[in-house]
């Protein structure tokens, strides 16, 4: 198709819009609901995720090894772990300074009592290695390998934090996928009637092209414009409102709720837009071609 | 040259459209089809258009045979034949310019192109003063002069126009029928499909009468006004 019948049938598709423009803003009004609610799920998908990011990376496991390994071997099998692809951070703890930090905490006050102790220190078999995760869904696989090494007397780790945001998670994701099913439905299926609704208007017109040498492309191509740029504006007036709304929500509720400042952190919206502006507008793009290709094929037997 | 060989069409309903035709116009000739309502002359006109399939038989159009012509390809032969109908067929929201302008711009013509062919054929029609005016706004017999410009934008070697006179006073279809004839000089194939004698009688040329999707004549006029 050359540029200028490019150019025709892209007006041809914008003054469609505006004939019908009841039908267009209708359309335009559905495809924004859907995406509006596919992006504040999004968003909330997405914090989650974050947030679990966030507390796995907070969430350390600690080796304890056997009696009477020799530091030397410890360290080696430091290196060894540090190795890993799923460590972010290791951390090694020599059992003088596990009895430093016990006594802090516990003999603060009373130092008199850990005298007892100076030249035998009770927590000399308590040297570790506190290990924090890239991604703490690899926690499991993790403390299995672990646990298989030689020496190794025990690892502690905490499952139910992030076993819990796991399943919420996951339950979210699902109730996601339904609720933006049944909207993506919806939309598809108005576009569809606007779009039919224009191809009725235009039948006359189609038909005395499709006589002078139109191609069937150049017949729908108006048509496939029109559903296209109805999904577009459709995504673009929810992008801007979760905009809004994300940056004045996340300053709310971290004001509101001062005591989770320090917990949880909503994800910096700049991380956040440009993969939601991606998928919103693929999605908007995605609803408008489904909606109009389909229906011209059905309406406009060319 | 158009050539129709042995063509025969039946409609799934049974009824026989057109039976065994042999019909031969060479390049450059002036010819009408005539006959009565289900004679056959509009499925006649489909088949050259490529609307319908024949159920047997040949079509050779400008030596390209109707039937071995991939679907993706009848664009182009169409925009080679210019087409007229009894009722128009222009688009009522756009004026005299856009409606001839539209065939150039399906053969994705630029601009340029459009601003300098489209004048010379609403000349060429008689509509120069026109072109702001939507159909509507003009006279049965003007609104055939733009159907007409549309059809000829495009230089083709054949123009086909089914009743082109059928919606027209006798006046505008003498009009008409001449600018037909003006066409045909500069050496464009013209058929014309009409059921009118008078028409038929004054323009003195090739008359092709069916009847019953048969050919029964096939005879030269006298032409009453030359």
């Amino acid at each position: 198709m050359r540029i200028s019948t490019l150019l025709y049938c892209f007006k041809k598709g914008i003054a469609n819009i505006f004939r019908n423009i009841w039908f267009s803003l209708a359309s335009v009004a559905t495809t924004s609901a859907c995406i509006f609610l596919f992006c504040l799920l999004f968003s909330v998908v997405s914090n989650i995720q974050y947030m679990v990011r966030q507390i796995g990376s907070e969430v350390g496991i600690t080796v304890l090894f056997d009696e009477g390994t020799e530091e030397a071997d410890i360290l080696a099998m430091g290196v060894e772990i540090g190795q890993r692809s799923e460590v972010k951070e290791l951390r090694y703890i020599s059992a003088e300074e596990a009895w430093e930090s016990f006594k802090e905490e516990y003999f603060t006050g009373y130092e008199e009592l850990a005298e007892g102790f100076a030249d035998d220190n009770p927590l000399a078999d308590s040297a570790s290695y506190e290990i924090y995760l890239n991604e703490i869904a690899d926690q499991n696989e993790f403390v299995k390998y672990l646990e298989s090494l030689d020496h190794v007397r025990r690892v502690n780790y905490s499952n139910a934090a992030v076993e819990g945001f796991s399943t919420f998670n996951k339950a979210l994701g699902l109730l996601s996928a339904v609720i933006i099913g049944v909207l993506l439905a919806v939309s598809v299926f108005l576009i569809s009637n606007t779009i039919s609704v224009a191809a009725a208007f235009r039948r006359q017109e189609s038909q005395i092209m499709r006589l002078i040498g139109a191609t069937n492309m150049m017949i729908r191509a108006p048509f496939l414009v029109e559903g296209i740029v109805i999904g577009v504006i459709g995504a673009l007036i929810p992008l801007v409102g979760i905009y809004v709304l994300y940056t004045r929500a996340s300053v709310f509720l971290m004001e509101k709720f001062r005591m989770m400042a320090g917990i949880l952190e909503f994800q910096p919206i700049a991380e956040l837009f440009p993969q939601m502006i991606a998928v919103a507008l693929t999605l908007g793009v995605g609803i408008g071609f489904v909606g109009s290709f389909f229906t011209i094929r059905k309406y406009l037997k060319v | 040259m158009i050539e129709i060989q042995n063509v025969s069409k039946r409609y799934e309903e049974g009824n026989r459209a057109l039976q065994n035709i042999n019909i031969t116009i060479d390049d450059g000739e002036f010819v009408f089809i005539m006959g009565k309502s289900g004679a056959g002359k509009s499925t006649l006109l489909k088949l050259l258009i490529k609307e319908a399939e024949p159920t047997e038989g040949r079509l050779i159009v400008n030596d390209m045979d109707l039937q071995k012509m991939p679907r993706r390809y009848v664009p182009k032969y169409r925009r080679k034949l210019g087409m007229v109908f009894q009722d128009f067929r222009l688009l009522k929201d756009r004026n005299v310019f856009e409606n001839v302008a539209f065939a150039l711009r399906i053969v994705g013509a630029s601009s340029r192109t459009i601003r300098e062919s489209v004048p010379q054929t609403l000349k060429l029609v008689g509509l120069s003063a026109k072109y702001k005016y939507l159909p509507q706004q003009l006279s049965g017999g003007e609104q055939q002069r733009v159907a007409i410009a549309r059809a000829l934008i495009n230089r083709p070697e054949v123009l086909l126009a089914d009743e082109p006179t059928g919606n027209l006073d006798r006046g505008n279809a003498i009009e008409i029928m001449k600018l037909l004839e003006e066409i045909n000089a500069q050496g464009t194939t013209v058929v014309v499909i009409t059921h009118s004698h008078e028409i038929v009688e004054m323009m003195g040329k090739r008359v092709i009468t069916l009847d019953h999707g048969r050919v029964v004549s096939d005879e030269k006029k006298v032409d009453e006004h030359s």
